[in-house]
């Protein structure tokens, strides 16, 4: 189970990083590459990031689960989804209204990015509460978490800026990082079920599954 | 003069390659001008926002460079001495918009550099207003203290990236007669401005017969993508491409392109006026090929597919 959580995280960290790249992208045609919408990029995912520590930190305090943990990689691909049909009529909403490209461009990556990097931010605490046993191992357990998440992180942000940007246009990538979401919430949630219907446990699923069918 | 021109020229494209070296060296001996150049000096440097801006002098030649390299293009030049002359090719190619629309009203600029364009423009067209679109305030500021570059109630500019400027200008229904790109400084390429949605924005702000031309590149796998780019958009289109350059200038219309007949007469009575610009209009006309020369199937670049940087590269 460590295993997979720590490879979970990795996931976490890498959809973090490839989706603030590709939100350079995404803003450029409406608010210009300047120096500003950057800014207002880094700072959006700081802050949303620092508020999903602070939810997750709380939320690993009331009866952590591995299923619990599977909902918050299922809410970040439900809420990363959108991006890819809905993000430019946000664009152009907000450009219609805002004529200064400084507070468009920090509108526009509040409203499209908020919600999808506060939820992936509560993985990281989440998982910490998760994988700790004792207090002795705690900071040990915690410093090979972020070690793993930031490798991710490093990674999601070469591949994306490197390659996939190359390959692939940017809703086919949005696509992709909500299909590894996705896929990773599938993992945390087979592996609590697993988990939590110890050796009978494949004849129960085989039950409940022909009841559900009937 | 041709010794300045082909020492120019030299510094405008290191890459040049033996034959020009030889021209070069070649030229100076003919007109025993070799003592003169002497070393660049450095006039002014800057590091702004966007890029580390460098003015040297060489003679009574003052050009603006973009990086600290020493092998980096220059991207703007001026010869104090004769500061209308245009000492680039590419610059003297863009003029060839007129001959497309011979008197645009309003023109929209997109990149500033030493403002040799807008200046000129200025002095050719006594009723035109002009938009220049600079994102860099810091280029402003060097084009106005060391390349004469003067604003003015006809000439009017703003900081801003061009991306914006166009989409908003579109939104306000603004129409220009002439939209001139000259964004690309060969080091990174702003990519939002190489994309089908721009160019089909820029279209939108073009009055009927309204003109666009664009320096952009001749070199690199990039050329085709581009290429097909602005074939979707505004097929057909001029295609100058002089073989010693590593520039090529597109020129497309809104309008059906004039034909050969149409483009002399206009070369007639143009050529006198922009003479003293340094352009040649039988240099120019000779360039004006709509020919298709990609690869027609090459990929069109898109905002959702943009990689111009990574192109350039690959």
């Amino acid at each position: 189970m460590t295993a997979i959580i720590y490879l979970l995280a990795f996931v976490a960290g890498f959809s973090i990083m490839s989706l603030e790249l590709l939100g350079g992208r995404l803003l450029a045609p409406y608010f210009g590459s300047s120096i500003y919408v950057w800014g207002s990029i880094i700072t959006v995912f700081m802050l949303s990031l620092s508020i999903g520590y602070l939810i997750g930190g709380r939320m690993s305090l009331y009866r952590p689960s591995l299923g619990r943990f599977a909902l918050i990689f299922l809410g970040a691909a439900v809420c990363l989804y959108p991006l890819v049909y809905f993000s430019e009529d946000v664009m152009n909403w907000i450009f219609e209204r805002i004529e200064d490209p400084r507070y468009g461009s920090l509108v526009a990556s509040s409203i499209l990015f908020i919600v999808p990097t506060v939820i992936m931010g509560m993985i990281s605490p989440y998982s910490v509460r998760l994988l700790v046993v004792s207090t002795e191992h705690a900071g040990q357990i915690a410093g090979f978490l972020y070690f793993v998440s930031t490798l991710g992180s490093a990674l999601g942000t070469l591949a994306t800026s490197f390659y996939l940007v190359l390959w692939f246009e940017m809703q086919t990538i949005l696509t992709a990082l909500t299909g590894a979401l996705l896929a990773a919430s599938l993992i945390a949630a087979a592996t609590a079920w697993r988990r939590a219907t110890p050796a009978s446990g494949a004849l129960t699923a085989a039950t409940r599954r022909t009841g559900a069918q009937s | 003069m041709i010794a300045l021109a082909a020492a120019m020229r030299m510094r405008v494209r290191p890459a040049g390659g033996p034959g020009l070296w030889l021209l070069m060296i070649v030229t100076i001996a003919a007109t025993g001008l070799a003592a003169a150049p002497g070393q660049a000096r450095v006039i002014h440097q800057e590091r702004s926002l966007y890029s580390t801006i460098i003015v040297d002098q060489q003679g009574s030649v003052v050009c603006m460079q973009f990086s600290v390299r020493r092998d980096q293009r220059n991207q703007s030049c001026m010869d104090r001495r004769r500061p209308k002359q245009m000492l680039f090719p590419y610059t003297r190619m863009m003029m060839a918009a007129l001959l497309l629309n011979p008197e645009p009203q309003r023109i929209l600029m997109l990149g500033l550099g030493g403002g040799t364009l807008p200046m000129a423009l200025d002095e050719l067209l006594p009723d035109m207003r002009m938009d220049v679109i600079e994102i860099d305030p810091a280029v402003v500021r060097v084009a106005r203290d060391h390349f004469a570059f003067a604003p003015s109630e006809r000439v009017s500019v703003h900081a801003q990236d061009g991306r914006v400027f166009v989409k908003r200008a579109a939104l306000k229904g603004e129409r220009y007669d002439l939209v001139m790109l000259d964004a690309f400084n060969g080091e990174y390429i702003p990519e939002h401005l190489m994309t089908r949605e721009f160019l089909e924005e820029v279209r939108a702000l073009l009055s009927e017969d309204g003109v666009l031309v664009a320096n952009t590149f001749s070199i690199s796998t990039l050329y085709e993508y581009e290429s097909a780019t602005y074939a979707s958009v505004f097929a057909p289109f001029f295609n100058m491409k002089p073989n010693d350059s590593g520039n090529r200038v597109i020129l497309a219309s809104t309008g059906p392109l004039p034909d050969a007949a149409t483009l002399e007469a206009r070369a007639e009575i143009l050529g006198p006026r922009l003479r003293p610009f340094g352009i040649r209009m039988r240099e120019l006309l000779p360039l004006l090929d709509s020919a298709t020369d990609w690869a027609p199937d090459a990929r069109i670049l898109t905002d959702q597919y943009a990689p111009a940087n990574l192109l350039q590269n690959h």
